[in-house]
């Protein structure tokens, strides 16, 4: 993937940019508004990270406004240091797809842009998912492995949801808390280790291929191992 | 790391700063229209005078018009009383009846003549038919040349049927002096009242000045720093003694709120000092004595975590700053608790499973608030993440959620330790950590921001002791403006 870096801290752009290659991604770096939204203007990426108090006249939300007039579309990860609920609301509505606090960990960074990237890609509503031979079907809101059938709760269900449309990705804590409960806290317990594991128990324990793997550091994955 | 964080700090750092440089250095004299005092004397001023001047013209005007009044009803008795000596008489008893008045009243104000069609005088005390008398039937008032010296009479003329003419009148220059006494009289009277309406206007203006001296001496010396000033009431219970409660209750919350942040502020040195030392101390271990590169890894993943914990403790205290703030009130939505309090028990229930605990749940089918989804729905997971945290295996923790007429209520219970009847009422301050508490992990903080949610809705955190361990309610202000109202 073409990741657009606009931050103006060396270190934190070093180690973003290195990041990110590391994890087999292209990336070009802007380390003010100014050339950052020339970049994202004039090149195609398929995702932004952006911070948003800049150098150089143009802060971030001026970048993705501008960006936004012109009908780019592109996924933007506003990166900042603001971190009240005003500023969380103000860049989201200037158009951006998600918003993290510094400090943040890189491989909550990584899991939610290459999250983003994939949900742009997906237009039209599915119906149907399947990670190896787990299959959602969304319309009869009934998963099967195989051949067995699978009793989900509600909630499990999105769980599950959620980890499949997500397959192939790091999903981290929080963005589980976000996108299955619509919490925007951190819980001191780990209720989703206990949540998740209810639902290996699930999905995984009967069977000999595992699918739902823990990323140490991270968070969990969903995938059948040929990928 | 970040060259944003300081930047964002120093502005708020500075902020408070900049507010003593914008304030003007010194009170310089204003003009006299600023001055309160003086605005509240001209307008008592200027309302007397002209209620004094109102009085005056009325009574001026009133007594020259009942005179006048008077001497009009006098005049038209005497014409009809003559003219009726005419009819009965004919010209001599007239001549008689006015003759007999003329000697009757030698110093009298009666003025008579009588003339003929050719305007001779047949009888009377003028010389003349005054000029500029005309019309039968109108009243003049005209000068007079009577028994030699000049006057004012009122006068009015009466037609006799044989074709002569009967003028009476009345000399009104007793009058007309009597108009000019009063005139001087309400003139000196005005002046007076004048210089009473200004004498007034200073004596209200004193009094202002002294009843608000007090205030503006104690604000002031706040202002500097004095924080231990109160402002003394007079106890008479007047509208000042109430400003000065006012005042006073203001001053006892600022200084409440400048014993907190200084209370926090202590308390953010000693209690993230531990945290940073302890990871400093970890970083400094292993690139002095690791043996291996697992052992550094580890030492740095270790120290990473002491971080992201610091990060969590600065971040729950911007979140209660923010909550304190208010702010959060303008984003206020009506909203169903009921709902979001099952989701937060299926997340928890889980969790209780896990340890061995009973979580024993009752939430009422609606529960309507005028709030912020989010805030409630931390407050209460913090709620039962303490419960969950200090209960041990197999104790019951209860989450009931119900609303009794206006008032929602939101109680969790556990069998755990509980607080301290002393340590309760502290519970809720920020970095409070209950000796029972300390060995848990735990940032202190949870509480202080269940308490701000309560507070920003309007509502309370009671602590109190579920015999054993803690019972914690919030009480919330239901919406009552709603469709599912029971």
């Amino acid at each position: 993937m073409r990741i657009l870096v606009v931050e103006d801290d060396k270190d934190v752009a070093g180690f973003v940019v290195k990041g990110l290659r590391e994890a087999g991604h292209t990336v070009e770096h802007a380390d003010n508004g100014r050339d950052g939204l020339f970049l994202a203007a004039s090149e195609n990426f398929d995702a932004i990270i952006l911070d948003r108090m800049l150098p150089g006249g143009i802060d971030g939300l001026r970048l993705l406004e501008t960006l936004r007039a012109q009908d780019n579309a592109t996924p933007v990860v506003f990166l900042s240091a603001l971190g009240q609920v005003d500023d969380r609301v103000k860049g989201l509505k200037a158009g951006g797809d998600d918003y993290l606090t510094k400090p943040f960990a890189f491989a909550e960074l990584l899991a939610r842009v290459e999250a983003l990237t994939r949900r742009g890609k997906s237009d039209g509503p599915t119906t149907r998912l399947a990670v190896g031979d787990l299959e959602m079907d969304l319309l009869s809101r009934s998963v099967r492995r195989g051949v067995q059938k699978i009793d989900l709760q509600p909630r499990e269900f999105r769980l599950l949801e959620y980890l499949m449309r997500h397959a192939g990705q790091v999903v981290t804590r929080t963005m589980l808390l976000e996108g299955v409960w619509d919490y925007h806290f951190d819980p001191q317990t780990n209720v989703i280790d206990v949540h998740v594991s209810r639902l290996r128990q699930k999905i995984d324990k009967p069977f000999d291929l595992p699918l739902l793997h823990t990323v140490r550091n991270a968070g969990y994955m969903l995938r059948s191992e040929e990928v | 790391m970040d060259t944003n964080q300081p930047t964002s700090l120093g502005l708020r750092m500075r902020d408070p700063g900049r507010a003593p440089q914008a304030r003007p250095g010194r009170r310089r004299a204003k003009p006299l229209i600023r001055s309160a005092g003086i605005r509240f004397a001209l307008i008592y001023a200027v309302v007397f005078g002209i209620s004094a001047f109102a009085l005056a013209f009325s009574l001026w005007y009133s007594t020259l018009g009942l005179l006048q009044r008077q001497v009009e009803a006098a005049i038209r008795n005497d014409a009809t009383a003559l003219s009726e000596h005419y009819q009965q008489g004919g010209l001599n008893a007239l001549v008689i009846a006015i003759h007999n008045r003329l000697s009757d009243t030698v110093d009298g104000d009666g003025i008579y003549l009588l003339v003929d069609p050719s305007g001779n005088r047949i009888i009377g005390n003028l010389d003349t038919w005054p000029k500029g008398l005309d019309e039968i039937g109108a009243w003049y008032q005209l000068p007079v040349v009577r028994q030699g010296y000049n006057s004012v009479a009122l006068l009015r003329a009466t037609a006799i049927p044989n074709g002569d003419e009967l003028l009476v009148g009345r000399d009104v220059r007793a009058r007309s002096e009597l108009r000019n006494v009063l005139r001087y009289a309400l003139l000196w009277a005005l002046g007076l009242m004048f210089a009473l309406g200004i004498l007034g206007a200073l004596l209200i203006r004193s009094l202002f000045r002294r009843m608000i001296r007090d205030i503006s001496t104690t604000t002031r010396a706040i202002a500097r720093g004095d924080l231990t000033r109160r402002i003394q009431k007079t106890g008479d219970g007047d509208e000042f003694d109430e400003l000065a409660e006012i005042i006073n209750d203001m001053l006892d919350r600022i200084s409440r709120l400048m014993d907190g942040v200084r209370q926090v502020s202590n308390a953010i040195a000693h209690d993230l000092r531990t945290p940073i030392t302890r990871a400093r101390t970890r970083l400094e271990d292993a690139s002095l004595h690791a043996h291996s590169a697992e052992d550094l890894q580890s030492a740095i993943e270790r120290a990473t975590l002491d971080l992201d914990g610091i990060v969590g403790v600065f971040e729950a205290l911007l979140r209660i700053a923010e909550i304190e703030a208010g702010s959060r009130r303008a984003a206020f939505a009506p909203i169903d608790l009921a709902p979001m309090l099952h989701d937060i028990d299926e997340l928890y229930r889980a969790v209780a499973e896990e340890r061995g605990l009973y979580l024993e749940t009752i939430i009422a089918d609606h529960l309507p608030l005028l709030g912020d989804r989010e805030l409630v729905q931390q407050a209460v997971a913090n709620l039962l993440d303490n419960a969950l945290k200090f209960s041990a295996t197999g104790t019951t923790v209860s989450f009931i959620a119900r609303q009794d007429d206006a008032i929602i209520e939101i109680a969790i219970a556990d069998r755990g330790p509980g607080i301290s009847d002393e340590d309760r009422d502290r519970a809720t301050e920020r970095f409070f950590r209950a000796e029972s508490a300390r060995s848990t992990s735990g940032s202190g903080l949870g509480l202080a921001l269940v308490a701000a949610v309560a507070q920003l809705h309007n509502g309370t955190l009671h602590l109190a002791d579920n015999h054993p361990g803690l019972r914690a309610i919030i009480t919330l202000p239901a919406r009552l403006d709603t469709p599912f109202r029971k």
